[in-house]
This record gives C-alpha cells, sequence and structure tokens, in this order.
C-alpha cells in the first residue's frame, strides 16, 4: 500500500494506482490516446500488465483472468471498444467472478482520433454500468469503486474517461482501498461461462435482472451528488463538463452524475422537479438528455451545435445563454509531419512519384497524407488498408487497379492487418495487389510502445518475437521482400515497380527504426544483450537475428 | 465570482519541452500548498506541431482548462506561435517569450523553457525553493544543473515582460 499523501496526479495515473491499489492481477491493453499511460504506469506501480495485439484480444485475456476470480483491468481508446465490442456485450451476459474494469478514453474533439464516437453508448447497448470520474481523485475513487460494483454484481463495469480527464492533472488523496481478492482458481459454471442459446436466454434475463437491481442501487449511491444552489437554474452533468459547470454557473444547483449507465432516474426526477429551469450539460452526443427525457422527464439541453468537439467553460457559457450565434474561429496551429529524417520519408516520396493510389491506415504514417506528399486516398480505421485496397482492385479498371498499393504500420499489422492478408489470399484481385508494411520497430504515433513483432514485452524486456514477413509467407504470399527504404531506396523503388507489374501478390516491409525511437530501442537491446539486426544492410538478412 | 485562481499557458512546437515546463510549474505551485490543475493535448503534436499546456493554481480550481481571454500570463518557447495563443491572455496579461532570455548565455538551446519558468517566477507567489525542488524532481539528474543555471540566468532577467494592452 502506497503512504497516504496527496499527489499530483494524472488521470490516468490515477486509474493506474487504484487499480494497483485495489490488487489487479492483470492489465491488458492496446496503446491509443488518450488512455496509453494507465498500463504504462500500472506497471511502474509494480502492477502485471502486457499489450495485447488488439483491443479485443486484451478483453478476451482479462475476461479469462476474471473468470477465475483475478480483478483485471482492460485499457483503450474508444475505437478501441469497435474492435473489443463482440467479447464485451457477450461478457455482459456470462458475467465475472473478479472485477473487471474496462477503460473506454473517449476523444471529444479529435486532438488524436479518427472520429469523436460517444462510448456512453455502448454502456446501454451492451448493458454494462458505466461510471464516469470528473478528475484524477474521482478516476481514483470510481476505478475502486468499479472493481467493487462489478463483484458485487458479477458484471464488467465500464470506466468511461475522456481526454481531459486521462490528460489533466489534478490533486489526488490515494484511500485506502479493499482487501485483496482469493487467489485465482476454476470454477466450473458451463450454464453460465457457455453461451450457446439455450444458455444465453437465460443469462440476458439476468443481466436485466442485475441492472434493474443496480438501477436502485444508483438512485442513493454516493457516486450520484446534489450540488446545492440556486432553484431558479438546476444543471444536470457529469465527467470533466461538471467543473467547466461549476466555473461557468457558480450560482446554479447542479446534479452531478457519477454512474451514467443505469441512470438514477428518481433522483434526477426529483433534482428536475425541484428547481425552476432543468438544463442537462454534456459533452459529445446528447446521451443523458436523451434517456432523461425518455423517462418523461422534462428538460433543456444544448443546440446541436455543441455535440460538436469538446466543451470548456466559455462553450458552457454560451449552451446556459442558448447562444447560437457562430462561435469565434480559434487560429490554425502549426500541423504536426513526419520528423526530419523518418524513414517513411522515401517511401511517400516514391508512392508520389509513381503516382499510386494509396489505400491508408492509421499510425504515423497517416502524416504521409500532407504536403508535399499527398501520398494517401483513403484512411478509415486500423487495419483498414489491406481490405480496402483488396476492394478496389476487384472493381477498378486495369489501369488504375495496378495502381493501388495498402500501406500499413508494423503495430498496426500485429493489430488488424493479419486478417486483411488472408483475404487477399483466399480471394486474390485479378490484378494481384502489393503490400507496403511500414516497419519502424515500434507504436510511434502512441509514444513508442512494443508490440509483437518487437520481440519485447511491454516493460521492453525480450520476448517471442512474430516476425511479419513470416507470417505473409505462412498465410501464402508468394513475393515477400524486405528492404530499408532511407539506405537502398532505389531497390525500394525497383521492387516497387516489379511487384507493380507482376500481378501477383506481394509484401515489401519496408524497415528502419523510428528515428525519435532508434536510441532508446538500442538501450534496450544493448541492456537485454539481444542482437537484432534490425536495419539490415543492403542485401542482408531479412530477420532481426536471434 | 471572486477567484483566486492563477492561469498560466505555456506554449510552442513540439519538441521544446512544454509538457515539462507545464508539469514543473504544477510541481512546483502544488508544492507551495495551492490547489492545482494542468491540461494538455498529447498525440499527434508531438511531430513538430503546435503544442500547449494549461496551468492553474489557487485555493480551489474548477476547469482544467483556461477560458479563452482569462491567462494571467502565457510562456511562448517559439515566437511563430505568438498569433495562435494571444486570444487566451487577459487584458493586462504579460507575455513571456523566448528573446527575454539572451539565447548566448543559456547554459544550452535546450534549457529556454527553464529559462523562461525563471522569468515567470519572479512574478508567481511560489517561493523559489519550490522551484528548485520541482525542477530537481521533473528532470533527469543529468540535466539538472545546467537547468538550474537556465532557471537563476531567467530569474536575473525577468524584468522587461511585456503587457497586453489591447
Ligand atoms: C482500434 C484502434 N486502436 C488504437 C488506435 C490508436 N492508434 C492509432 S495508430 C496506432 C498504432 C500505430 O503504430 P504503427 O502501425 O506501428 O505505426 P507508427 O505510428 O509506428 O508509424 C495506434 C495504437 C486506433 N486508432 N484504433
Amino acid at each position: 500500500m502506497t503512504t497516504i499523501t496527496k499527489r499530483l496526479l494524472f488521470g490516468n495515473e490515477a486509474i493506474a494506482l487504484a487499480a494497483r491499489n485495489a490488487g489487479v492481477a492483470l492489465g491488458t491493453g492496446y496503446p491509443g490516446t488518450p488512455s496509453t499511460e494507465i498500463l504504462e504506469y500500472f506497471a511502474e506501480y509494480g502492477g502485471q500488465a502486457q499489450w495485447a495485439p488488439n483491443e479485443k484480444v486484451a478483453l478476451e485475456v482479462a475476461l479469462g483472468a476474471s473468470f477465475c476470480g483475478a480483478r483485471t483491468l482492460v485499457t483503450m481508446k474508444h475505437v478501441g471498444l469497435n474492435v473489443a465490442a463482440d467479447p464485451f456485450f457477450t461478457a455482459a451476459y456470462t458475467g465475472v467472478d473478479g472485477g473487471m474494469v474496462v477503460v473506454s478514453a473517449d476523444d471529444p474533439g479529435m486532438a488524436s482520433s479518427q472520429n469523436e464516437q460517444d462510448n456512453r453508448h455502448y454502456a446501454v447497448a451492451a448493458g454494462v454500468p458505466m461510471l464516469e470520474p470528473s478528475s484524477s481523485q474521482e478516476a481514483y475513487d470510481f476505478t475502486a469503486a468499479a472493481i467493487d460494483l462489478s463483484e458485487k454484481w458479477h458484471i464488467p463495469v465500464l470506466l468511461r474517461v475522456t481526454t481531459r480527464i486521462c490528460h489533466s492533472k489534478t490533486v489526488v488523496t490515494p484511500r485506502w482501498l479493499f482487501p485483496p481478492s482469493d487467489a485465482p482458481k476454476f470454477r466450473r459454471d458451463i450454464k453460465g461461462r457457455v453461451m450457446i442459446p439455450a444458455y444465453a436466454r437465460p443469462a440476458h434475463r439476468r443481466l436485466r435482472a442485475k441492472l434493474a437491481e443496480i438501477a436502485q442501487w444508483a438512485e442513493d449511491s454516493a457516486l450520484t451528488r446534489v450540488i446545492q444552489g440556486s432553484k431558479s437554474l438546476g444543471i444536470i452533468t457529469s465527467g470533466v463538463t461538471y467543473y467547466h459547470v461549476r466555473e461557468a454557473a457558480p450560482e446554479a444547483s447542479i446534479l452531478k452524475l457519477g454512474i451514467t449507465h443505469p441512470l438514477p432516474i428518481e433522483k434526477i426526477r426529483q433534482f428536475a422537479e425541484s428547481v425552476e429551469c432543468c438544463v442537462v450539460v454534456e459533452e459529445g452526443d446528447p446521451y443523458l438528455a436523451t434517456h432523461i427525457r425518455a423517462a418523461g422527464i422534462s428538460v433543456d439541453s444544448k443546440p446541436e451545435m455543441y455535440r460538436f468537439g469538446e466543451l470548456n467553460v466559455e462553450r458552457v457559457r454560451r449552451i446556459l445563454a442558448n447562444d447560437e450565434s457562430p462561435e469565434p474561429q480559434p487560429p490554425a496551429g502549426k500541423l504536426p509531419e513526419l520528423c526530419k529524417g523518418c524513414p517513411y520519408r522515401p517511401v511517400y516520396d516514391i508512392l508520389h512519384r509513381m503516382n499510386c493510389i494509396v489505400s491508408g491506415d492509421i499510425g504515423c504514417y497517416t502524416l504521409g497524407v500532407l504536403p508535399p506528399y499527398e501520398a494517401m486516398d483513403t484512411c478509415v480505421c486500423m487495419g483498414a488498408s489491406i481490405p480496402v485496397g483488396l476492394g478496389m482492385r476487384h472493381v477498378l479498371p486495369p489501369d488504375q487497379a495496378r495502381r493501388v498499393v495498402s500501406v500499413i504500420g508494423d503495430s498496426t499489422f500485429m493489430h488488424t492487418g493479419i486478417p486483411g492478408i488472408v483475404e487477399m489470399v483466399y480471394n486474390p484481385p485479378p490484378d494481384g495487389h502489393v503490400v507496403i508494411v511500414l516497419d519502424n520497430g515500434t507504436t510511434a504515433m502512441t509514444g513508442q510502445q512494443e508490440h509483437p513483432a518487437t520481440g519485447r514485452s511491454l516493460e521492453h524486456t525480450p520476448t517471442n518475437r512474430v516476425s511479419i514477413e513470416d507470417v505473409a509467407r505462412a498465410i501464402g504470399v508468394k513475393e515477400v521482400h524486405v528492404i530499408d527504404p532511407t539506405r537502398e531506396a532505389a531497390r525500394f523503388e525497383e521492387t516497387l515497380e516489379k511487384c507493380l507489374q507482376s500481378g501477383q501478390l506481394s509484401l515489401i516491409v519496408a524497415r528502419h527504426y523510428c528515428i525519435l525511437a532508434a536510441p532508446s530501442i538500442k538501450e534496450f537491446e544493448k541492456l537485454t544483450q539481444q542482437q537484432f539486426d534490425f536495419q539490415c544492410a543492403p542485401g542482408g538478412s531479412e530477420h532481426y537475428g536471434e | 465570482m471572486a477567484s483566486d485562481t492563477v492561469n498560466v499557458l505555456v506554449a510552442g512546437l513540439g519538441g521544446q519541452g512544454i509538457i515539462k515546463a507545464s508539469d514543473i510549474i504544477a510541481d512546483a505551485a502544488f508544492r507551495s500548498g495551492y490547489d492545482v490543475k494542468k491540461s494538455e493535448i498529447h498525440g499527434m503534436s508531438q511531430r513538430g506541431g503546435s503544442v500547449s499546456s494549461d496551468v492553474r493554481f489557487g485555493t480551489k480550481v474548477l476547469s482544467p482548462m483556461i477560458p479563452r481571454g482569462e491567462a494571467h500570463f502565457l510562456v511562448l518557447c517559439d515566437p511563430s506561435q505568438r498569433e495562435v495563443f494571444w486570444e487566451y491572455l487577459r487584458p493586462g496579461g504579460k507575455i513571456i517569450a523566448p528573446d527575454m532570455v539572451p539565447a548566448e548565455a543559456l547554459p544550452h538551446q535546450k534549457t529556454l523553457n527553464i529559462a523562461l519558468l525563471g522569468v515567470l517566477s519572479i512574478h508567481l507567489a511560489i517561493p523559489e525553493n519550490a522551484w528548485l525542488l520541482a525542477i530537481e524532481a521533473n528532470l533527469p539528474s543529468k540535466g539538472v544543473e545546467a537547468n538550474l543555471r537556465a532557471f537563476e540566468l531567467g530569474r536575473q532577467k525577468g524584468a522587461g515582460v511585456l503587457e497586453k494592452t489591447n
């Protein structure tokens, strides 16, 4: 147990510390802003933390552990829950023995994401309780509360945070939590854990019964708080928006919802009736407003224009004034760009000159879309580059189809790229296809995390390595090349040209360390006595070397 | 609305130590007994784009974000970002810019962010000792000495701070 003194912590740090202090036995996840640091801090605090290849796998590993009574923490950004949605929905039916907290870190305003989906809808859709902290202190307290709730009702709990919770530092008093759970052991529960229709039907009823009980509990829970103020204005809110509201309308009465699924509807009704004018102020979709109105409670809500982007004090003031006049546009800052010396630069230079149609993917390499290269034509979600490129190849006339290239990063390849290769081998387009894996030896975008193809664990210690080129060959790609695009730009260009002409299925690994990550990777290698031959010499080894 | 919250916006480009500088301000304020919140956007901006971080401290801080037009101080590590963040400054707010410390006197160009904190420190009710401890706690030990010198340089040069008058 950490000594109880006040500390200044990021929300992500607070979640990790609470998980550690609450005896979480396993933390799993896949990196993604703004969630990434949770598992890194959890490991720093001495917890067992693992990067999974993707969010679905992360959630399933944790589920297995929680089936056996271990407490688990699963972390991901909002779009990660799309990937993990399949097990998430049915885990609500099976339930868990050990407490299981699934953290969804949403990104309203899209500081670093491809969309601003509001994952509060997932709690309703899956039938899982949801807590929303407003500060690092609550990130700490609610993580503990989530574990408690999860164990009391044997159900996974969604801890929904946003960028301004994850990446704000506020003061935390890390209180003592509760004793560790019993040692994990296997408990057979076939009807509870095997979701064939005959067992799933009663499981669904059990889930609804649990939710009804939790809704009752939520009514009197300390997670729901009323801040008494003026009777003329009452505001219902949650998350970081609570503090914007306090600052924008210090005189108002506030109903602060800590548990936002199931909603404490009677508490909300009483509050709405106790004030002259009741306004729901929330970031993102009109989630609270919709559900509160569906319960027959009359409330005002924000104009549609405030659905877009983050809220802040100024925007809350405008909402309360019902001000729909155009908002001043903040001056544009400088856009990010590929680093000087980034190994992707020569690749995009070649793709640009060859006028390829580039089906892209998500990572630092998405910056290839910006001038001077403008060498990316699509980018939708992680792993989409290969299937989207194949779809184009299937329908385009041959002269255009032959220019289509899929470009994907190394971490993204491990995440959801492999099924695309399976599809390519199974349903090959008439003129073949070309996949370029931009292998910079790290997950650069999110701050240099390890992944299965680096051969190092979350804490940078050696583990088994999955070889990208061996995977491609094993699936059945005949033409596989590994080239350093910085040292052998000419060979890279020649090979790409040949592959495009050949009509075969080919995969080119463009392999060179990320310029930012190279110094630390070399440190890890030295520390662990690994002698990887990562930057293969011209004509040299395709392998990292054993 | 009697709030004693002090708002400091630190801004510049990726790689200039913006987040580090804001960590140090927040830590120094925290050590001095204030309630503190600081907030920033990570991610894409690390690749050389605009970066900023909001630090707020006082008896009780509410929103972690500084409202537009309410920053008391704008610490600019790159003059090019002045236009982008100018509107966050309140009338009478102060700009702390790179030209306030002589570049040739810096122990190292990388210590500019800390030198600017030296300038800032003269204007804040945070004891010098809290600053020194915060610098030591937030920087790798081999860089501490040079950064303490940069901080001292900033403190000495902190006289000519610009005020926003419009
Ligand atoms: C489902 C999902 N999970 C996580 C993310 C966040 N994310 C975007 S790209 C990326 C990985 C990029 O790594 P890599 O493919 O190696 O490319 P690099 O950034 O190194 O160029 C991650 C984790 C996301 N956008 N979607």
